[in-house]
């Protein structure tokens, strides 16, 4: 189980993961100097007002403490007036499953709505807290943005689409560790009680020697292309599509699974190899991304997961995480671990499960409100989005990927210019349909 | 004597429906498939419903009880299954999460809302809103011009007893549940293909245990008073979203839900795990033992009727 891996990245995750794991004793800041504004209410902002945004604010409103949503900003002014709507709804029980409204909590008049690609921007300014739940392709830029502007952060997961994408985050997340902000990433198995009770007792099946993750389903939402929208902006509606903004959706979604098994592993595999491709999705409304992966992924120590996320309607579904040990294994969806006999050695009582997504913004604004340094999930974050792009170079290139080659690829698949009119980089043909990437062929780099 | 009743009741129904149609048992095919589902006669008829406070498991919204008579309907042998569902959920010819179309069809669930039970071969379908579950039916409706519906609190419990009037449809004895029904003392913790237990006198198959199941009604806490005035066809028409009635019990509680009388009612709690405002309309991210059954009122009615009735959820 030793390995001899050097490398300093790898050292420094080490030293990250300690800090999340609050080994480190939490810093008290001067609280004078943890909000940019005078008042104990704790200013936030909201970038990208999807569905999952509104969501988040509501929960950072929810959160127990003195906290106001003073800026919002979307490419689009419709997400935009929706996600207002249903913020200052005069009754939200039945999102929030409490009684009455946050409506005191959203202060965001016309001057404090922004809407385009550089809303971002304006709105970041406005906050001490930002809620960062746009498509993850903007990601490390609004995360750049952030830090740079110091201020305490909620992101959603997958944090990049892309390996240049992982390397700024990974930057910016050493400036906001020199800076104490906290930094929360929206990989709530971490904030769920069950994994966090598995998680503390995962010495009982001894060294993990494989392990298992899924992400099976039937899919997600489709938007189709409508008269007069430039491609830029069809790419924006139906973003689920393109590799650029949503990473395919081993990045967007089975993330959830490969993360749990790094966390448990503590650390990141050194090498992935697949196999993918696109079985049922054939229309032109699915851009480029496959709806079928199954990646070996090779850490360190020799151990295995087999990874697959699937697409596809009327196959089995699952989605869940299996840990095997020397010992035992963890069976994460059970919440239980078993011995090699299949005999429980312990069961996670789920009468005591909480809803992860609400905890993740009562333990940040919690911590925020005491003006303690607590949360430094930006690495792990990264971390583990990086290996699911290493998985999707697997999949698309059917070649065995190397993760310190990988990071330092080159992708290109952004824009230059963030406009309306810009040309993206990945168009369809003549024929309406995408390029889509094929083993043997694609390459990686 | 009983026999009897029941055939003039029958008798009476078939005359009333100008003999189109016997009122007996019948197995559709789902137009365009190859997948069947059987409905049971179920005849009018009055029954004392609830509990009284001497039975062993009574809770007080089970109370006080109350003599209410119901017209005659077919009910689902069976809880629906996700074979039959998926033909609704995957009906090309059906749009997605539509706002304009009368007709439409789930969004696809964000993630695997069967949790690993199991879905096609005969597993009951779960974790829908009520809404879901009633879209189905108008679905259903659409394709072969029968209205169906999902039963309303009385008619369910009606259905359930079967002319018994103990704790169980077969009786007081809880040692025989591992007969007739999956609760949390069997299954061992996963829903089962439906009909695997015995079934009730009228030939209904896992009324109690399994999935419970969606009736038509908001949930009342005091239930009996509100109907004791019209006992005939009682139903507490829909209000808010939350809490609707669901009854049977499921495959993951107690024998104390798994019974005749037991009542219980959906909470905001069902989907907060949803992370996406607003929540979805269609799935419930924390209601894994929640499913629904058929029914075919004999009394049909008017197309007019039906849009009226629909629309309300």
């Amino acid at each position: 189980m030793s390995n001899d891996n050097k490398s300093s990245r790898r050292n420094f995750v080490k030293q990250t993961s300690m800090l999340a794991g609050g080994l480190m004793a939490a810093p008290l800041l001067s609280r004078a100097n943890f909000f940019s504004g005078s008042s104990d209410v704790i200013k936030v902002a909201l970038i990208g007002c999807g569905g999952r945004g509104t969501g988040a604010a509501m929960q950072a409103m929810l959160s127990k403490q003195n906290v106001k949503l003073v800026a919002m900003a979307d490419a689009f002014r419709d997400r935009l007036d929706d996600a207002y709507k249903t913020l200052t709804a005069d009754d939200i029980s039945d999102w929030s499953g409490g009684s009455g409204n946050i409506k005191d909590k959203i202060d965001v008049p016309e001057e404090r709505k922004f809407v385009g690609f550089d809303a971002y921007q304006k709105a970041i300014a406005l906050a001490d807290v930002v809620i960062l739940t746009t498509p993850p392709g903007f990601r490390p830029i609004h995360f750049a943005e952030a830090v740079k502007q110091n201020k305490h952060i909620f992101m959603e997961k997958p944090v990049a689409t892309t390996p240049e994408g992982i390397r700024s985050v990974l930057e910016n997340a050493q400036i906001a560790k020199q800076k104490k902000l906290n930094v929360v990433v929206g990989l709530q198995r971490h904030y769920q009680n069950s994994y966090r009770e598995l998680f503390s007792r995962k010495d009982m099946i001894g060294d993990i020697t494989s392990a298992q993750a899924w992400w099976n389903n039937d899919g997600v939402w489709v938007k189709m292309r409508q008269p007069g929208q430039t491609e830029m902006e069809y790419q924006m509606r139906n973003w689920y599509y393109f590799v650029w903004l949503c990473g395919d959706h081993i990045n967007e979604q089975h993330i959830h699974n490969i993360d749990v098994i790094n966390w448990f592993k503590g650390g990141h595999p050194v090498k992935a190899q697949g196999m993918g491709g696109r079985q049922v999705r054939k229309g032109k409304e699915y851009g480029e991304i496959f709806d079928h992966h199954y990646v070996e992924f090779h850490y360190a120590d020799g151990s295995i997961l087999n990874s697959q996320c699937r697409h596809i309607p009327g196959t089995m579904s699952k989605v869940d995480e299996l840990l095997v040990g020397t010992k035992g294994k963890i069976q994460c969806g059970a919440a239980n671990i078993v011995d090699a006999k299949g005999k429980v050695l312990y069961q996670y009582d789920t009468e005591k499960e909480n809803n992860p997504y609400q905890t993740e913004h009562d333990e940040l604004f919690a911590a925020i409100a005491k003006g303690e340094y607590k949360f430094a999930n930006a690495d792990y974050g990264a971390e583990s989005t990086m290996t699911a792009i290493l998985g999707r170079m697997a999949t698309y290139s059917g070649q065995i990927v190397e993760w310190d080659k990988a990071i330092n690829v080159n992708m290109n698949l952004h824009p230059d210019t963030y406009t309306w009119d810009t040309v993206p980089k990945t168009l369809p043909k003549e024929d309406g349909y995408y390029a889509i990437a094929t083993p043997g062929i694609t390459k990686y780099v | 004597m009983k026999r009897i009743c029941l055939f003039f009741a029958i008798l009476h129904l078939v005359v009333q429906s100008n003999a189109q149609e016997d009122f007996i048992a019948y197995t559709t095919t789902i137009p365009n498939s190859t997948v069947g589902f059987k409905m049971v006669p179920i005849p009018a008829g009055s029954f004392l419903m609830g509990s009284s406070d001497k039975e062993k498991h009574h809770k007080a919204n089970e109370g006080p009880q109350q003599k209410v008579s119901v017209g005659a309907f077919w009910m689902g042998e069976h809880e629906v299954t996700y074979d039959e569902f998926l033909l609704f959920f995957q009906d090309a010819n059906t749009s997605v999460n539509s706002t304009v179309d009368a007709v439409t069809r789930p969004t696809p669930q964000y993630i695997d809302l069967s949790w690993g039970m199991g879905k096609t071969g005969g597993y009951p379908v779960n974790s829908m809103q009520q809404k879901t579950a009633m879209m189905y039916c108008k679905w259903l409706y659409k394709l072969t011009g029968q209205f169906y519906r999902l039963p309303t609190e009385a008619e369910w419990e009606y259905a359930c007893r079967a002319g018994t009037t103990t704790e169980f449809y077969w009786g007081n004895d809880s040692s025989k549940i591992d007969d007739y029904a999956w609760y949390e003392g069997n299954s061992p913790y996963k829903y089962q293909p439906v009909m695997q237990k015995k079934p009730n006198a009228w030939g209904l198959y896992d009324m109690l245990g399994n999935v419970s199941e969606w009736v038509l009604d908001q949930y009342d806490e005091n239930y009996f008073t509100t109907i004791a005035s019209k006992p005939n066809d009682p139903m507490i028409p829909p209000a808010t979203t939350y809490p609707k009635t669901v009854r049977g019990g499921g495959y993951n509680e107690g024998i104390q839900m798994v019974r005749c009388a037991a009542r219980n009612k959906s909470d905001v709690l069902w989907n907060r795990k949803d992370p996406q405002v607003p929540k979805s309309k269609w799935w419930l991210t924390d209601a894994k033992s929640v499913g629904f059954r058929l029914v075919r009122p004999v009394k049909q009615p008017t197309p007019e009727e039906a849009e009226a009735f629909y629309k309300q959820y």
